[in-house]
């Protein structure tokens, strides 16, 4: 065993890629949080009247509420007073085009590996960038546009398209939903808006990469996704942080609206900075995710790989309103040194013949937590539902803990709902297998698990399966306990 | 009408119990005060508004005392072909010159043994309902059966419950067996009336090294009986317990139960039936927890709701880091017969240790059409196929009900309920 623990060692000592930040002018809020922060944020944003409203009847509901205590996470009490809630690189105007954007900006994206140049990028992927609490840039929009795709960030489109976030903005998450939602609706800076018209079938995959860049400063961006009826949409999520010895906060939401027979794929591969081996630092990410199949015949389907962050607390959700709508959740969490994530998903079948199929993928070593939590809620409506739910975890080290907590809930009985679960360690003999077969314990432990996660990163567009998988091995290099 | 949020609603029962265990009644409530009837957003009692079902249905919050029962109650009391001892309870209180004597069993009331430790297995700190058991039971039995002996005939513990000038009753067991004993236990409670009220029932059983329990226990009380048990137990080194659990009837059910694997090579098995019909509620909260290295649990809980009842589930296998070795399974399947029926299930598993085999299944489902089809394709009209597919999912669970006289009991009730013979 002594090898593996020098193996493990290795592991736990590799630093985090992505740990690095630019200094740069930045343009930030006062520290604290109150109304007239809010009121500052807005005016910065210029943003109408009845925004301002909406976020500050978010801000006094929650004041109201009360940090939920449930999650199987622990962490010191935050204090939301001590953060900035905006931060923005200085930028003399608004660029119009790529080529005004401040080029010290795409130098942070390109060190990152995204290039923001359109001329370069081989795949067509359109990307939003969003550094710290604002949209840098966005390609590939004059493209899009002549579809009749909108694809640009949350505070343009409040501008440019004010009758469409009015319809939908709150509408699959209700500011009233839970304490980081609440606060979030009542802070949020920028994000990604992106509209697919009525049978419009988007050509690129699109993306927003989230960095946060600024110490002591909480990121809340917004996403909202309408994919009106017959359409369908590919998304990507990256999101990476500096290394920090602070704590700091992330709280999104991410709304999704899918119509008649409209199909919305959401990918999320998350590598925000976990923390050092001591537990010191990272990100503490507390993000409400959901979507609601609106019409029949609609498909959602969420697609995670989670590395990052020192708290997880996440549940990426589906609404089957719609008959006949389909939701599905994969999900690869992999939990090291100290991490803790206590994630999973909610389907809630409300339409006739709906379906849901839940696959989640846990890997702890080190002295990490992975709790997987979901619920299956089948409606008295919902005749005929069906869902499958297979969680299974993975254990690496004396010292991790695995924990599934699966509520099920049926008020149908036509409802068909299995669900399955494992934990196990990666077995002695298979890898002794392996060795036989003159593969080394690390590429063997790398093989195990890359075929274990397999299900879910099938599910990854090509460019992120190639990212996740070498994510993945980086993160478990070794790790065999 | 009473409230259960204001304590002193509680002030009859703990102003009624009895001197004795003075600091175990002292310690239960503290507890019992500190944690209070749990709220309906109380985690534990999600899905069972407990409160709410007392406070609406409890006129009379105060200690229902024993009565007479007559040697005939018990005779007809009995189900065909029991051939064992029987211990008869009435509203909780033992009633000893009804009950058999047992050559080698010691059995006493507890008031007799008053250096009996209640609360150091079923720990009031981990229920309220253990806890105002703990503070306020009147009398309760103590049975212990030496070291090595195998008592061959099964111990049936019978208890009468009515409304009797109080409604609630609360039951206490104190069961210990000694190192490489055999013994089986069956747990029947009759309702006397249909009026309710309210049992709140501890049993603790204390295995010895290399002990074989079976515990087997049946609740089809009165429509109208809202009960909560907590049932829990310490098992050693090579020892093995087994739990079978059929509920059949009752307004609000609750069982709490627990099995502490504390020795290595040790076993512990929870299976379970619950057939609801009306408007019947039952709540099963399991919990095995693994301390050591080397040890099995299994755990299988099948349910079948008609009508508008509702089956609540929550199993939690909780391995700790120590409990390197361990396999653990645990599986709960549901059919539900009517719309108006509702499943709650939560199988939980919470593992802090890496060389495990644990793993848990859950279905929600309704019976299989071609089944079905192939049963009346060959004669059997709806209701009987309906019956035997039914029968045949329970029997999984009524198969490890090894005492035979109480399997056939059983399964005679459940067929029965079920509308047909096979």
């Amino acid at each position: 065993m002594s090898k593996d623990n020098q193996i493990l060692e290795e592991l736990t000592s590799k630093e985090y890629e992505h740990g690095w930040s630019v200094n740069y002018e930045a343009d930030e809020a006062p520290t604290g949080l109150n109304e007239d922060i809010i009121r500052w944020i807005s005016a910065k944003k210029e943003e109408p009247e009845w925004l301002l409203e909406w976020r500050l009847k978010a801000f006094r509901t929650w004041q109201s509420m009360t940090e939920p205590q449930w999650a199987n996470v622990h962490y010191p009490k935050i204090d939301l007073q001590s953060l900035k809630y905006y931060s923005a690189p200085k930028q003399s105007k608004k660029p119009k085009n790529l080529n005004e954007v401040d080029p010290e900006l795409i130098a942070i994206y390109e060190r990152l590996g995204i290039s923001l140049n359109e001329q370069k990028r081989l795949q067509g992927i359109a990307i939003d960038a969003v550094l710290d609490s604002v949209s840098v840039a966005t390609t590939f929009k004059d493209t899009l546009g002549k579809l009749g795709i909108v694809f640009c960030s949350f505070s343009e489109a409040v501008k440019e398209h004010p009758e469409l976030i009015k319809k939908y903005l709150g509408s699959v998450v209700p500011m009233t939903d839970n304490y980081y939602a609440a606060l979030n609706s009542a802070v949020f800076s920028d994000g990604s808006f992106c509209y697919i018209p009525k049978g419009v079938r988007c050509p690129m995959e699109l993306s927003t990469y989230f960095r946060i860049n600024a110490a002591n400063t909480g990121q809340f961006e917004r996403t909202l996704i309408v994919a009106e009826d017959e359409s369908y949409v590919s998304y990507l999520e990256g999101c990476t942080a500096p290394q920090r010895d602070e704590n700091q906060l992330h709280a999104a939401v991410v709304e999704i609206y899918a119509g008649a027979h409209a199909q919305v794929k959401y990918s999320t591969v998350q590598n925000w900075f976990p923390g050092d081996k001591e537990g010191k630092g990272g990100i503490y990410n507390f993000v409400t995710k959901r979507g609601i199949c609106a019409g029949d015949h609609s498909k959602i389907s969420w697609t995670q790989v989670e590395t990052g962050s020192a708290v997880t607390w996440k549940y990426p959700s589906c609404i089957l309103k719609g008959d006949y709508s389909v939701g599905e959740f994969y999900s690869v969490a992999v939990t090291n040194n100290y991490q803790q994530a206590d994630t999973g998903t909610k389907m809630i079948h409300i339409g006739k013949n709906t379906k849901s199929r839940i696959v989640s993928k846990g890997i702890s070593a080190g002295k990490s937590q992975n709790s997987y939590r979901g619920q299956v809620q089948v409606m008295k409506r919902a005749d005929n539902a069906r869902n499958f739910s297979q969680c299974d975890s993975l254990l690496m080290g004396d010292r991790c803990g695995a924990h599934t907590f699966p509520y099920i809930d049926i008020n149908n009985p036509t409802a068909k709902v299995e669900h399955e679960a494992t934990t196990s360690k990666i077995g002695e003999d298979q890898i002794f297998y392996c060795n036989q077969r003159g593969i080394a314990t690390e590429d063997a432990v790398a093989l195990i698990v890359n075929g274990y996660a397999k299900e879910v990163l099938n599910q990854l567009p090509m460019e992120f399966a190639v990212e996740a998988q070498k994510l993945l091995a980086l993160t478990l290099e070794g790790s065999v306990g | 009408m009473s409230t259960l949020t204001q304590q002193d609603t509680f002030q009859a029962l703990f102003a009624a119990s009895p001197e004795n265990f003075h600091s175990i009644r002292n310690s239960g409530k503290e507890s019992f005060l500190n944690q209070g009837i749990p709220a309906v957003k109380a985690e534990e009692y999600k899905f069972t508004n407990i409160s709410k079902k007392l406070d609406n249905a409890l006129t009379n919050f105060s200690t229902a005392l024993p009565f007479e029962v007559t040697p005939s109650q018990v005779k007809s009391a009995l189900f065909e072909g029991f051939e064992g001892d029987v211990l008869v309870f009435a509203n909780g209180a033992f009633l000893p010159e009804l009950s058999s004597t047992i050559e080698g069993v010691e059995i006493s009331k507890l008031s007799d043994k008053p250096e009996t430790s209640l609360g150091s297995i079923a720990k009031a700190s981990k229920d309220p309902f253990a806890a105002l058991n703990q503070a306020s039971f009147v009398d309760g039995i103590f049975i212990s059966v030496p070291k090595k002996s195998q008592i061959e005939r099964p111990i049936l513990l019978l208890s009468f419950n009515k409304e009797n000038l109080g409604q609630v009753i609360q039951p206490r067991v104190w069961i210990e067996v000694g190192d490489f004993a055999e013994v089986t236990f069956i747990d029947q409670s009759i309702s006397l009336s249909d009026s309710a009220y309210f049992v709140n029932k501890v049993v603790e059983v204390k295995g010895g090294v290399n002990s074989q329990i079976s515990y087997y226990r049946l609740q089809n009380e009165g429509k109208n009986t809202i009960e909560v048990s907590n049932i829990e137990t310490d098992i050693l080194k090579d020892a093995k317990f087994t739990s079978v659990n059929i509920s059949l009837s009752g307004d609000m059910v609750r069982n709490n139960l627990s099995l502490n694997l504390l020795g290595s090579n040790s076993e512990g098995n929870m299976f379970g039936v619950y057939l609801l019909n009306g408007k019947t509620h039952v709540d099963n909260h399991t919990n095995v927890d693994h301390t050591i290295p080397h040890a099995d649990s299994n755990e299988l809980y099948k349910g079948i709701l008609a009508d508008q009842s509702r089956g609540v589930f929550n199993g939690k296998i909780f391995v700790r880091q120590d409990a390197q070795k361990t396999n653990a399974f645990q599986q709960n399947n549901n059919i539900l017969l009517s719309e108006d029926a509702i499943v709650n299930t939560k199988p939980q598993l919470e593992i802090w240790a890496d060389d495990v085999k644990c793993s848990h299944g859950c279905t929600v489902g309704q019976l299989d059409e071609e089944a079905l089809f192939y049963l009346r394709a060959r004669g059997l009209d709806k209701l009987s196929a309906k019956g035997l597919l039914l029968y045949a999912f329970a029997g999984e669970v009524l198969e490890k009900i090894e005492e035979e006289s109480f399997h056939n009991h059983v399964v005679n009730l459940i067929q029965e309920r079920l509308g047909s013979k096979f």
